[in-house]
């Protein structure tokens, strides 16, 4: 039951001509720049823009493929939280949980049934009767998802789901959508613009610039080895899992980092390679955090030239092109990487 | 009150020496509005293009409307020179207002014909038809001259009209027959003459539907020799020839 | 320097209180006129007279059901008219708004060449199934339907263009045809709109005279409402006249305040 969409969509002046394939259980990515067609791919994908060609299919059905066949949105097996959720503002919480249960011919009671249990397994069970513009945005995000969820679609389409939420309700609510994509076991495609929701919530990256797919990877791969500056830019990001105890941060991946503001509990420690620095011998002063690392390999983009080192943990790191002649660096070399505890932001995951 | 009429009668008969004046030119000139019923339409503006004709640098300006109106705008005040009304009491209601100057004279006389589509679809012979529950008949409302005078008709016929509209005006009822709506209906002779879309009955109790159309010269007249002069046009041979052409009896 | 009243924002621009008022006093003073020159003493005794009744009943009935016929037929049309993907919507459009500057009384001629007995449906509705519309009280409400439907059908249609058609996508997203999204989320976010048209629509319908009089006539209890009967009451008794008015007045009055309050409650 793989997804497989080459979609080809032409509109005045812009084309987008991207292959996605999704697998059951798998949460994929889709980010790049404003205009790069993200939105496109994914109203093409709800059925709610046809294709101008190519096709999409899931398992054995084909949705669209021009000129034959094309599936309304409201025939596709889909859920779709948008950028601002879009409630109606007329239903309470629990009637927009279980507008598509009704719409897909679920009876009234037993519609409202399962809305409850879905705005339960939310956190919302409270808020069943409240109108949308009661809730906060962490709620409305919540009841949005819920929404989506509750029909049990073969396909979940997320587009910019935390873009709308204030940095502090961000985190919280990046970290429960995290777990409830783990809980779905069908296909999520996620749009959006911002490399850590990618990054935290993703198994998989699929970059898009200028309507076309530039690269497409793990988290992991897609950050050690941009292909382009652009996502070199994006993608730049040390993500490690881990466990906080106080200001110390032991890893998954081995190794342990210092972080300025205490947390407990499972996190995902975070800082661009632009905070790493590279030294010969240990480092002296501030940067509380020094290990030994290898150099794995060098790419030069625009500006920067991107490190890529082994150690525990291994590590990214963006200098500029003079540090790397003073240092004379070569793969193998031998050196210390260092970070300052302030540069490090811990996240609950 | 004696000195008064004294004055009226030289007043009037000051009038009359221009109006006299008038009619071998020259006096009369400016602008003459004349607010006169609806019915006569068609036969003022005739009478009212001769006259300016006749008459070099004189502008004859027509307000048609219904009697009733003209005489509530006459009396609220609208600048107009003569009234010429479709029935006496509306010439009355500016009269006892103290609106006319002088008397009003009758110049035209109407009455009532049966108005049928034409070909007659329905065999309309004469009033007793209006008493059939299946004919469409339109009549004039009772509130209007064409209803009063169309009542009395049916009292003298001893019929009871069975009407399905009451129209506003005689026009409305005019428009019904032609667009071949209702079967019959009772009109002015004048308003069958005027189109050549219905054909007219004529029938013998029509003789007590006749109106008299009176006309005046106003008391706040801005052209007083105006005023004589277009009165006096209308009850010329002429005027008289023009409102017997359309269907008017002329006394 | 007592007061206890603050001004938050700076004073009213006298441009626009100045024309404001005028055009308030300009709306208003003609009503005070008639309720002036009205005579109170007769107005009880006309009130409850048997013929202002029925012409007040029957204005109240066709005006309601000239209102049900534009909400059954107008709301879908605007729907057409707003998000439909019909070729010449403007035309349409303008073509919708048609009955507005025509003269009530041409568009019940109008009416009377369409649906009169020789008119071009009439004729056959006449011959086939016996019906006659005209002179009927099914013709006031088609004539008084004609010249109020505009009023719906913009209002509606305006609603339509500021709702974000996005909610109608989500519902479709959701597994809702169009019918049933229209039905749950588009009609329920318009409704203000709606009930504005349908107020302005009804009070529309009340006050027609020109093509209700020219379509279906006037006959006591069939087809004289109000307006027909002030109408003809100025021929004879002006006195009438106005209180005839004057209830009409009063009575549209109270049915659209008992509305406005009920469905129209301003943004509090």
């Amino acid at each position: 039951m793989t997804l497989h969409a080459d979609l080809r969509v032409g509109r005045a002046g812009f084309v987008l001509a991207a292959e996605v394939t999704v697998e059951p259980g798998e949460v994929v990515a889709l980010l790049g720049p404003n205009g790069a067609g993200k939105t496109t791919a994914l109203r093409a994908l709800a059925g709610l823009l046809p294709l101008s060609g190519g096709h999409i299919r899931v398992g054995g059905q084909t949705w669209d493929a021009p000129p034959e066949v094309f599936r309304p949105a409201e025939r596709r097996p889909i859920g779709v939280v948008f950028q601002d959720y879009l409630l109606f503002a007329h239903l309470s919480a629990l009637e927009n949980v279980a507008f598509g249960l009704r719409a897909r011919g679920t009876g009234r009671a037993a519609a409202r049934e399962e809305a409850a249990r879905w705005l339960d397994r939310v956190g919302l069970a409270a808020h069943a009767k409240a109108k949308p513009r009661t809730l906060s945005g962490g709620q409305a995000q919540r009841v949005a998802l819920a929404r989506a969820l509750a029909t049990s679609p073969e396909l979940l389409l997320l587009d910019e789901p935390l873009a709308a939420l204030d940095a502090a309700t961000r985190l919280h609510v990046r970290a429960e959508l995290g777990h409830h994509l783990r809980d779905y076991p069908g296909h999520t495609l996620l749009v959006t613009h911002d490399p850590l929701d990618a990054m935290v919530l993703a198994d998989r990256l699929v970059v898009l610039e200028h309507g076309r797919v530039v690269q497409e990877g793990t988290p992991t791969e897609v950050a050690r080895r941009p292909r382009t500056s652009y996502v070199a830019d994006l993608v730049g990001l040390n993500l490690y899992r881990g466990t906080a105890h106080g200001t110390a941060v032991s890893l998954d991946a081995g190794g342990t980092l210092t972080i300025a503001t205490p947390a407990s509990g499972p996190v995902h420690v975070v800082f661009p390679p632009t905070a790493v620095s590279l030294h010969p011998e240990h480092p002296t002063g501030s940067p509380r955090n020094a290990w030994r690392v290898t150099v794995a390999g060098i790419e030069r983009h625009a500006h920067t030239t991107r490190v890529r080192l082994d150690g525990v943990p291994p590590v990214l790191a963006d200098i500029t092109t003079a540090t790397v002649a003073d240092l004379r660096l070569q793969p193998g070399d031998e050196l210390w990487a260092a970070v300052k505890a302030t540069e490090v932001h811990a996240y609950p995951s | 009150m004696r000195a008064l009429a004294l004055v009226v009668l030289l007043v009037v008969a000051g009038c009359g020496a221009d109006s006299s004046g008038a009619e071998v030119g020259g006096a009369v000139d400016g602008r003459v509005t004349v607010f006169a019923a609806a019915s006569l339409t068609e036969t003022f503006t005739r009478l009212g293009e001769d006259f300016e004709a006749a008459h070099p640098g004189v502008e004859v300006v027509f307000n048609f409307g219904g009697s009733s109106a003209l005489a509530q705008q006459i009396n609220q005040g609208a600048p107009a020179d003569v009234f010429a009304s479709a029935a006496p009491a509306n010439m009355t209601q500016v009269g006892d207002a103290g609106g006319i100057s002088g008397a009003a004279v009758t110049f035209a006389r109407n009455r009532l014909e049966i108005a049928v589509p034409k070909g007659n679809p329905a065999g309309i012979t004469g009033l007793a038809d209006f008493g059939d529950a299946d004919a469409k008949i339109a009549l004039c409302a009772e509130q209007v001259p064409c209803g009063a005078a169309a009542k009395r008709a049916f009292e003298a016929a001893g019929v009871t009209a069975r009407p399905d509209t009451l129209e506003q005006d005689v026009k409305a009822v005019l428009t019904k027959v032609r667009l071949g709506e209702v079967d019959a209906a009772l009109v002015y002779r004048t308003d069958v003459r005027s189109t050549g879309e219905v054909e007219g009955i004529e029938f013998p109790e029509a003789d007590r539907t006749v109106n008299d159309y009176p006309i005046a010269p106003l008391a706040k007249a801005r052209n007083a020799a105006g005023a004589r002069a277009f009165i006096d046009h209308v009850r010329s041979d002429r005027g008289r020839a023009v409102l017997a052409e359309a269907g008017f009896d002329t006394p | 320097m007592t007061s206890a009243r603050r001004r938050t924002r700076g004073r009213l621009p006298v441009v626009l209180v100045l024309p404001a008022v005028v055009g308030l006093a300009f709306l208003l003073v003609p009503l005070v006129g008639l309720l002036v020159r009205a005579p109170w003493d007769t107005l009880p005794e006309q009130l409850f007279s048997s013929s202002v009744g029925e012409a007040l009943r029957l204005s109240l009935v066709c005006a309601s059901l000239a209102t049900v016929v534009c909400l059954v037929l107008g709301v879908p049309l605007a729907w057409l008219l707003a998000r439909g993907d019909v070729p010449g919507r403007g035309v349409l459009r303008a073509l919708v708004t048609v009955p507005l500057v025509l003269p009530p009384v041409v568009g019940g001629v109008a009416l009377l060449f369409v649906l009169g007995r020789r008119g071009l449906v009439g004729q056959y509705l006449d011959a086939w199934f016996g019906i006659s519309l005209p002179f009927t009280t099914a013709g006031v409400v088609l004539a008084e339907a004609f010249v109020a439907m505009p009023f719906l059908v913009i209002s509606v249609e305006g609603a339509l263009r500021a709702a974000d058609p996005r909610y109608e996508e989500a519902a479709a997203t959701l597994g809702a045809s169009r019918w049933l999204a229209f039905r749950r989320v588009t009609l329920p976010s318009i409704l203000p709109g709606v009930v504005a048209g349908t107020v302005l629509c009804w009070a529309r319908a009340l006050g027609e005279f020109g093509a209700t009089i020219t379509f279906a006539g006037n006959f006591p209890g069939e087809t004289t409402t109000m307006p027909l009967a002030v109408y003809l009451a100025l021929e004879t008794d002006p006195d009438a006249a106005i209180v005839l008015s004057v209830v009409l007045l009063l009575v549209s009055v109270g049915v659209l305040a008992a509305l406005r309050d009920r469905w129209i409650s301003g943004p509090s």
